[in-house]
């Protein structure tokens, strides 16, 4: 073991015992105008002389461009510019990118030499209509020298496989392995180890709405402007302005509302730089929105594409000891994130298990398919399953109760570090296994399957237990490599409060705009509560990044803790500003006076009282009825940067504290397996988590109902498939199947608060939460259906393909001879 | 390219656009009449983002050419309020948290409208099959069938009302 001096943990907080706010339902003050159909997206945007762009794709998985001819789309009407992949490369630099050695995998707007997937763009053109532009991309004639596509992430790793990028001089993008803890020890003295190989295909976020961006260069001043649903801009500003070749206080980038991301719009930087190297080029605003083929085949936000090896040493008795993971991602041709996926996945490695050590071993390899980016989960949802399933596993092989197994090994000390550094902050996981239970009827369910299995009937329970990190630091993306080393990263989020003369308030935020969260009523709920006003009162501004705050945007389930740190800064200045004006007012000493309802009073005094409103008409209009040292106004803002984030040991034997705000949960599904038709459809499903206190509890359960949804496409339909050629054979929704109302059961939804003792109200971060565990639940479920005969499903999606395989395996397995 | 007249009664207001036999009619609610409230979601009539009431009756407006539905009565999200007063659904919607991002909003709107209109009684789970024609990526449908269901409920009790006795 190694010794890690590990720095103090915040200050405990106490938390406000009576909040009138935080806790309620309020209606989202978001949605009048989504309601209304004006929202106000991307593509709803027009600005006069604006031009629309289209991109042409790739119809190979591999290959050397040796000619494009752009004469035709040129003459035809209402076209203003083609731009090609070479021409893209002297009017931008290469897009920002993370990932290791990004000069060996260069990454662009357009290809440039060489496509490696199909869908990746070859060329641009502008039009007076999108209509006009695709008109034109027809004309375009591009030659293609074909090249053997590498499809399969083993065998790309294999000598002689063809080359995603020759530079690399292999397909292999990153590979290392850590030991955490004394792995040798647990495996050695452990009574068992179960092993298996597990597969977690790549499906990915499909918001409904696209990708897009309006930009519109303006050549008197050298500015860009940039509408973008997009987000996390502001504090990564300077890439997107290196990318353009403009300095990063010539680029604003605008926050418009996203019609859905689940990561899948996290730093989407083509779109953008698109929109603005055409604007740049024709003199005029531009649109670009990605259509729908356009989305699935080149958004570079396809999910985790991994086979695992994974070993799990425990004793007899159930005890866990230690966990030996191998595992290969497939990042289709680039990897903008690097391995961050897979830091997310070390944040909760072990799950709610109190284990003791850990090896972890990850490839990282470039195939030609569309890039990896995030989806809810980032990585860390397919540790879950992988888990879970290694848990239910062993179970099975030592006659153990699924339950049991589960308790038997439960952190219940905390904060809790695990092998890896990372902290658990808090938690009370027999609590939710309880409720979970209970709100399950698991007990009823387990006397209707047995009844059932004698009618011949396969109903299956998927009980798990699992982890929802949340509040990420960006160590996550960089401890990986020794050199170069960085400080730890301070991931800000900034809110404005502005008082008006009438006591109105205004906060401002800055790079976090609406992608279907509701960041907008967390500050509403947050103000209210500090403010004692009614949160519907509170107006919300989003401003662009220029003239921003620091700001990191969502990602991690972390905006709703950031925002409210932010909130709590902000409001202390002002408070401490009005009590000082309500004091000089009242002739009385601050120390004496205390905050009530929404305004200052002399302790014990209530007639002796100042609203907030008096403070500000007198604070915005009458500055000279007060010290010298006050100014008008009564605005304040707080820089809010992640409150508890440690480095990492030099030896990386240690990772550090990068993900501490430990949620959890406990999902119950139930399937009844047809195994005719390899079909799965739902008896029931309650799922319990536990994400610190609730801020709005009917909008959390919306999050763990919508990502449970989508926890089912993953378990169950969605898969961007790719044949053995490297063509993508699902690229419009007729075959990639997004559940629809009779796909998603009716969820049962329990929460238990352990609040956070180092978050404002004790809040964690919940948004990722139901895809988080869905997948691992369904997949244990089905598993245990049938079970009894002999069926294990290792991969997913269990598709009905998949599923009658499996039963067609046991069968000839079972057969006599 | 040759264009065409096509009249669209909207919202209970008459247009005539000069459009191509290309465009579709999402476009021209969106680009001609400036209705930006129906959006674009898959472009294959799959997922129901688009979903507009043709006479009373939902169609995909993005596989829908304007000029197939020359001389029709069209009705958007933009129609179902009432100046400051949202139609049930909406405030319903609204109340049960039927939506996250808003984006499939205007089409589930309209499709729950049309489950309404034609079944004032519509039962729980004939909302949840009847919904499954739109595809919502956010809220997992639970909501928004408590909202469809709680808005039919609202709507039946309004019209049993006795005149000018609305809640």
């Amino acid at each position: 073991m190694t010794t890690v001096d590990r720095p103090d943990a915040p200050p405990v907080r106490t938390h406000k015992q009576n909040r009138n706010w935080v806790g309620k339902s309020i209606r989202r003050v978001e949605d009048p105008k989504f309601l209304r159909g004006r929202g106000g997206y991307i593509g709803d945007m027009t600005v006069t002389g604006m031009l629309h762009a289209a991109v042409l794709r790739s119809p190979h998985a591999h290959a050397r461009i040796t000619g494009i001819d752009t004469a035709q789309a040129l003459a035809a009407p209402g076209v203003h510019a083609v731009i090609t992949g070479e021409q893209a490369a002297e009017l931008c630099d290469p897009l920002p990118d993370f990932g290791p050695d990004p000069a060996k995998h260069t990454w662009r707007c357009l290809a440039l030499d060489k496509v490696r997937y199909v869908g990746e763009g070859v060329a641009v053109v502008v039009a007076d209509s999108r209509y006009l532009a695709e008109d034109a991309l027809a004309l375009i004639d591009v030659e293609y020298e074909p090249l053997p596509a590498v499809v399969d992430p083993e065998r790309a790793l294999r000598d002689g496989a063809p080359l995603v990028h020759d530079d690399m001089g292999s397909n292999c993008a990153y590979e290392r392995t850590f030991d955490f803890g004394d792995v040798e020890k647990d495996f050695a003295e452990a009574d068992v180890i179960v092993t298996d190989r597990l597969r977690w295909r790549r499906s990915g976020g499909q918001p409904l709405e696209t990708v897009g961006a309006v930009a519109d260069f303006d050549h008197a001043t050298g500015q860009l402007t940039v509408h973008a649903n997009s987000l996390s801009f502001t504090s990564y500003l300077f890439m997107v302005a290196a990318t353009m070749k403009i300095p990063a206080n010539r680029l604003d980038i605008r926050p418009v509302p996203a019609g859905g991301s689940f990561g899948s719009k996290l730093f989407a930087t083509k779109p953008a730089v698109i929109a603005g190297m055409c604007s740049r080029e024709v003199g005029r605003p531009v649109q670009y929105l990605e259509d729908r083929v356009d989305n699935i085949s080149n958004c570079d936000h396809h999910g985790s594409d991994r086979v695992y090896e994974v070993r799990l040493a425990l004793m007899r008795d159930g005890t866990l000891r230690g966990i030996d993971i191998d595992t290969v991602d497939d990042y289709g041709a680039y990897i903008q994130f690097g391995v961050g996926h897979h830091g997310n996945a070390l944040a909760q490695v072990v799950g709610p298990y109190a284990m003791t050590s850990v090896r972890y071993r990850v490839r990282a390899v470039l195939t030609n398919k569309n890039q990896q980016g995030a989806y809810r989960g980032f990585g860390s949802e397919v540790n879950n399953w992988m888990l879970e399933q290694m848990v239910d596993k062993a179970a099975r092989e030592l006659d153990l109760d699924p339950v049991d197994i589960r308790r038997r090994n439960f952190i219940r000390e905390f904060p809790h570090f695990i092998p890896t550094g990372n902290v658990y902050d808090s938690g009370d996981y027999d609590a939710v296994l309880d409720k979970a239970l209970e709100l399950s009827e698991y007990e009823h369910w387990r006397a209707v399957q047995a009844k059932a299995r004698q009618e011949g009937r396969y109903i299956g329970i998927g009980l798990i237990t699992a982890q929802e990190r949340s509040v990420f630091s960006a160590t996550e993306f960089w401890f990986w490599f020794d050199e170069p080393g960085a400080p730890v990263t301070s991931m800000p989020e900034s809110v404005t409060l502005k008082v008006d003369a009438t006591g109105g308030i205004t906060a401002t935020l800055y790079s976090c705009a609406f992608w279907g969260n509701s960041p907008e009523t967390m500050v509403a709920q947050l103000v209210a509560e500090e403010f004692d006003c009614d949160p519907h009162s509170v107006s919300i501004v989003y401003q662009g990044s220029k003239n921003g705050l620091p700001a990191t945007g969502p990602g991690g389930s972390r905006t709703t803790v950031m925002l409210a740190g932010a909130v709590e800064g902000a409001t202390a200045k002002i408070k401490a500003k009005a009590l000082r004006a309500a004091a000089h007012l009242l002739e009385a000493s601050p120390d004496d006076m205390e905050w009530v309802d929404g305004g200052y009073q002399v302790k014990g005094v209530p007639e002796q009282r100042k609203t907030l409103a008096d403070i500000a008409v007198m604070l915005h209009l009458f500055k000279h009825s007060f010290p010298d040292d006050m100014e008008s106004g009564l605005e304040d803002s707080k820089v809010f940067d992640h409150p508890y984030t440690t480095m990492p040991s030099a030896d990386r034997k240690d990772l550090g504290v990068f993900y501490p705000f430990m949620g959890h949960a406990c999902h119950v599904p139930v399937v009844e397996v047809d195994i005719e038709t390899g079909s799965v459809s739902f008896l029931s499903y309650a799922a319990v988590h536990d994400c610190g206190t609730l801020v709005n509890p009917r909008s959390l359960a919306g999050h763990i109902v919508g990502g449970t949804a989508q926890g089912i496409g993953t378990a169950l339909y969605e898969e961007f498939v790719y044949d053995d050629d490297g063509q993508l054979l699902t690229s419009s929704y007729l075959d990639y199947l997004i559940p629809s109302a009779m796909e998603v059961p009716e969820l049962k939804i329990g929460h238990h608060e352990t609040p956070s003792p180092y978050t404002l109200h004790g809040i964690k971060g919940g948004g990722e939460g139901g895809r988080m565990m869905a997948p691992a639940a369904i997949n244990v479920a089905v598993n245990d259906a049938l079970a009894h005969l002999g069926v294990r499903v290792t991969e997913l999606p269990i598709t009905p393909d998949r599923l009658r395989a499996a039963i067609r395996a046991a069968e000839s397995a079972r057969a006599p001879g | 390219m040759v264009k065409h007249d096509v009249t669209l009664t909207v919202n209970g207001r008459t247009s005539t656009v000069s459009v191509e036999a290309r465009k579709l009619l999402v476009d021209v609610l969106r680009e001609d009449l400036g209705l930006t409230g129906t959006h674009i979601g898959c472009e294959h009539g799959v997922c129901g983002t688009c979903t507009v009431l043709r006479d009373g009756e939902s169609i995909r407006s993005c596989t829908t050419f304007a000029v197939q539905v020359d001389g029709a009565e069209i009705r958007t999200v933009e129609g179902l309020a009432k100046g400051a007063q949202l139609h049930p659904l909406q405030d319903e919607f609204w109340d049960k948290q039927g939506l996250q991002c808003g984006y499939c909003t205007p089409g589930m709107l309209m499709r729950a409208c049309e489950i309404i209109e034609q079944n004032p009684d519509v039962t729980h789970d004939q909302v949840r099959e009847g919904i499954a024609s739109n595809l919502c990526r956010c809220t997992g449908y639970q909501f928004i069938t408590e909202a469809v269901c709680a808005a039919a409920a609202r709507m039946k009790a309004d019209s049993a009302a006795p005149m000018g006795a609305q809640a």
